[in-house]
């Protein structure tokens, strides 16, 4: 190989020329980097974003892309659960006049969109961002400038779809936003245009997230990470981005598709034309199943590698438990009918989606029972995130439960668009995403921070969030039971469903005053917390090897595993491992000559190039706002100004991908023909 | 035979961990960059795209009542010669990277610009052959299907052109040869992609209402 040519000499000091003229290949050198000395400084120097607004607009660095994931997304929280108060107010007590109809809908509308899209997946993606370079031992993301267009379309889409809230006129046809009744005929303002543009702009962001972490897990895992050792969390947003890798395309074409009916004049959702309002359903019910399942394996895999730390043991199953996270996505896109069981279609069709809706169960039981295993065979410490982890273990069954009984068809009939089904996404939903989510918050939080939280305001905080959950949603069962429809802005005083509808509306602000106690202690802890250390829990994984908060390069030496808990090697033993070989975490490859990351194999994790990593970069920043004034001007019809945006798009992609010197994309001089 | 070994000449040895890594290439080298692996992914991602555009068109022609097409059966020559040129230009991309390898830089320039000829020569006669239908977008179900699943294509082969167009001005300046040319490997996976799209559409809007002819159009 050529590249062998114009290697250095193993060994050889790294020469100063390297930085004018690079090398094509050179052996990495290994040693060890002492916290304080020259090349600790200089790495700092290398991979440090400069302060002030510079810094803040063009930062690429995968934790401070993490943090702005999480806080963003944990605004858009607390924006729905105001939605969802307003609505408890109205729906306290019968004949109530709180909202009208019309404010009605789209609050209700509104409080799904923001929660499912700009809450669920955005605040997993700000765990994963915050936490994957650091558990596969990384110095980045595969794709840092990636992330931050990711992060910055994310925000733009999410302020996008509130932009026509203020004027009255927000999306108002559900969060399914079903044709026809989102059709130009019977929605004619801006409402469902702005819903449309904003899904796909938003779709744009999920879709480049995932690409990301498709790519990191398969290329960026430290040497010795083979896929068996990575941790479940890991596995979890894996399958979800390769599960919205192909889903997400469904639900943008929909909505495009929809936009064009709307404002082009085309056919596909036109009954009068041949067109058809089931094409909608599909589409949309093909990505968002699988969507259910992307918005809850990254949490189910945050449990699995924090409540094993609370048990002091390994989580019992690990296998079964990665395969079962697999399995439920892979069943997950072949069960997207039972949300139209209702809709006249087959019995044939019926019976196949309803069998494959159940053996859902089976996957979700294998790690139900791993969960309890661990907790049964090891010796819990109740601390807060313990709480969090092993309520979640509890509504996770309440919600599994129901939903297995709406996989029965006739069970189904009778319960669809009632709220039980408002009862069971909830269930699912709080119980699988916000509980683990704080949990992993209270876990986590001292190595975002260096500080710890409160454990007395976190135990309050959880009792009073546990309580007022189950008094608010438990009762939307026997409301759904009783025949209460969903999505009915008030009830006659005389159907029976007067108390369990204060009592839901009572608990539903006893858990927003614990997500509000929740709030008070970051606050708090933010300010006068207590130092953390670098591993405060006696954790076995990656992360808690480096400082908190961890230093910009992460680890200052390339690490290399030997088993799944590098942290307790000296505790247990792996099995066929027998003890003899050790992770290695302060001596590793030395990578300084310049932003450098080391590639490995997709399988086995071994060494397999050396990464020259982009460095801070407005050009996602640019790009992320050409693409949200391409869209904002499509939902205003200018279309010269779009065709504007979108040169400007693609101005930005061209300059970014130019092919530079400086990351080896091209060759260091101009090659001139060889021929004659 | 089984030797296996010889499927994969170049499958490094299984090393224990800790064993220090021999000499690694630096950057984007090949298939071993990111974007090569990136480009994989978006591959899957719009497959995914056009594999939903396909199933909207097949769905909504099983659910109609009437003749299918309503204009009656497409015609084939153009769609005929439109995949030749599309993948006669897929070989020039190839050709093309072949020869910077070999440092042959002004055949690797002409292959690409006939690359590039062609996609422009394929969105000219598609571009003929939509001015020739008698309806379009909005005038019935079918045109917006036909309209849109080909627009989408043609958007596709738009940004192809524009790829390959930068990959040739590239060539040119000398940026690429057998070490580092990750650009054109990935840039040429799109391009092919882009064809292999074709291929599918092709099938799907233009033979297979001939499959179903008795049942759309009955012969008379």
């Amino acid at each position: 190989m050529s590249d062998h040519a114009a290697a250095s000499a193993p060994g050889a000091p790294s020469s100063q020329a390297a930085a004018h003229v690079p090398h094509l290949a050179r052996q990495p050198r290994r040693g060890r980097v002492a916290p304080g000395s020259v090349e600790e400084k200089r790495l700092r120097e290398i991979w440090e974003t400069p302060p002030g607004w510079r810094g803040w607009l063009s930062s690429v660095d995968h934790k401070t892309i993490g943090l702005r994931y999480l806080v963003t997304a944990f605004v858009f929280l607390l924006m729905g659960g105001v939605e969802a108060l307003i609505m408890r107010v109205q729906l306290a007590r019968p004949n109530a006049t709180v909202l009208t109809p019309e404010q009605y809908n789209q609050l209700f509308t509104m409080h799904g969109v923001t929660m499912i899209f700009l809450y669920a997946l955005p605040v997993l993606s700000g765990f994963s961002n915050y936490l994957w370079p650091l558990v596969l031992g990384a110095r980045d993301m595969a794709f840092p400038r990636l992330n931050a267009l990711s992060y910055w379309i994310f925000l733009f889409a999410g302020i996008f779809l509130y932009a026509s809230f203020p004027t009255g006129q927000a999306p108002d046809a559900g969060w399914f936003n079903y044709t026809p009744l989102s059709g130009l005929e019977y929605s004619t303002g801006p409402n469902i245009d702005v819903y449309a543009l904003g899904m796909v702009l938003l779709g744009i962001s999920t879709t480049v997230g995932s690409m990301n972490f498709v790519v990191t897990l398969l290329r960026m895992r430290a040497p010795g990470m083979s896929l068996d050792r990575v941790p479940v969390l890991v596995w979890g947003t894996l399958t979800a981005s390769a599960g919205n890798l192909l889903a997400v395309p469904s639900v943008s074409l929909a909505f495009f598709l929809l936009w064009m009916d709307r404002r082009i004049g085309t056919h596909f959702f036109d009954v009068l034309n041949g067109g058809r309002p089931l094409l909608w359903q599909h589409l949309f019910w093909i990505f968002a199943h699988p969507w259910v399942y992307a918005v809850v394996l990254p949490a189910m895999g945050i449990v699995s590698d924090a409540l094993p730390v609370f048990c002091r043991r390994p989580l019992v199953g690990y296998g079964p438990v990665a395969l079962a996270t697999v399995a439920t996505m892979a069943i997950g896109f072949v069960v997207w009918i039972h949300h139209m069981f209702a809709t006249g279609i087959p019995a044939l069709a019926l019976s196949f989606f309803g069998s494959a809706s159940m053996v859902i169960a089976i996957p979700s039981a294998v790690a139900t029972f791993a969960w309890i295993a661990t907790i049964w065979t090891g010796r819990p410490v109740f601390r807060v995130p313990f709480l969090f982890f092993a309520g979640f273990v509890f509504l996770f069954v309440v919600g599994g439960v129901s939903g297995v009984l709406t996989a029965a068809v006739p069970f189904d009939w009778q319960l669809t668009d009632t709220y039980f089904v408002v009862a069971h996404l909830h269930y699912v939903l709080l119980g699988i995403n916000v509980f683990p989510v704080i949990g992993g918050i209270y876990f986590w939080f001292p190595k975002f921070t260096g500080k710890m939280m409160s454990e007395r305001l976190g135990k309050l905080g959880f009792w009073v969030m546990f309580a007022g959950f189950n008094i608010g949603f438990f009762p939307m069962h026997i409301a759904g039971l009783l025949g209460m429809p969903r999505r009915i802005y008030t009830y006659p005083a005389d159907m029976g469903w007067n108390t369990v509808n204060l009592v839901t509306s009572l608990g539903s602000f006893l858990f927003a005053l614990g997500v509000l106690i929740f709030l008070v202690d970051l606050a708090v802890s933010l300010k006068r917390g207590k130092p953390a250390g670098d591993n405060p829990w006696d954790a076995p994984s990656l992360e808690w090897a480096v400082s908190s908060p961890p230093p910009p390069y992460n680890f200052a030496v390339v690490p290399t595993l030997a088993s799944r808990h590098p942290l307790w090697e000296d505790r247990i033993e792996e099995p066929g491992n027998g003890g003899q070989l050790r992770s290695q975490l302060d001596e590793g490859y030395l990578l300084a000559e310049g932003r450098e990351a080391l590639g490995t194999t997709a399988l086995e994790a071994n060494p397999d190039v050396i990464l020259k990593m982009p460095g801070d970069s407005y050009a996602p920043f640019v790009l992320a706002l050409f693409a949200a004034l391409f869209f904002a001007a499509l939902a205003l019809a200018a279309w010269p100004v779009a065709s504007a945006m979108l040169f400007g798009c693609a101005v930005a992609i061209i300059v970014w991908l130019w092919p530079e010197r400086e990351l080896i994309q091209r060759e260091p001089v101009a090659i001139h023909d060889a021929g004659g | 035979m089984s030797d296996a070994v010889d499927l994969h000449p170049a499958s490094p040895a299984p090393r224990e961990p800790g064993e220090p890594a021999g000499v690694l290439p630096i950057g984007s080298a090949g298939e071993r960059s990111g974007g090569w692996w990136g480009c994989l992914t978006l591959v899957l991602t719009e497959g995914a795209l056009f594999g939903y555009l396909i199933f909207s068109y097949l769905y909504l022609a099983s659910q109609n009542p009437q003749h299918w097409p309503p204009e009656g059966l497409p015609k084939l020559a153009p769609g005929v010669a439109n995949t030749i040129i599309l993948l006669t230009s897929s070989v020039f991309v190839w050709l093309c990277e072949r020869c910077v390898r070999r440092r042959r830089v002004r055949w690797a320039v002409a292959s690409m610009a006939a690359a590039v000829v062609l996609g422009i020569v394929f969105m000219g006669i598609q571009l003929l052959e939509w001015h020739h239908h008698p309806y379009g977008l909005t005038t019935h179900l079918y045109g917006s299907l036909y309209f849109t699943i080909t627009g989408f294509h043609m958007a596709h082969v738009a940004v192809g052109i524009v790829v390959l167009a930068l990959l040739l001005v590239w060539t040119a300046l000398g940026y690429f040869d057998e070490r580092r040319c990750a650009a054109l490997t990935i840039g040429g996976l799109y391009w092919h992609f882009v064809d292999i799209v074709w291929l599918f559409i092709f099938s799907t809007l233009y033979l297979t209402p001939y499959l179903f002819e008795e049942w759309s159009w009955p012969r008379t």
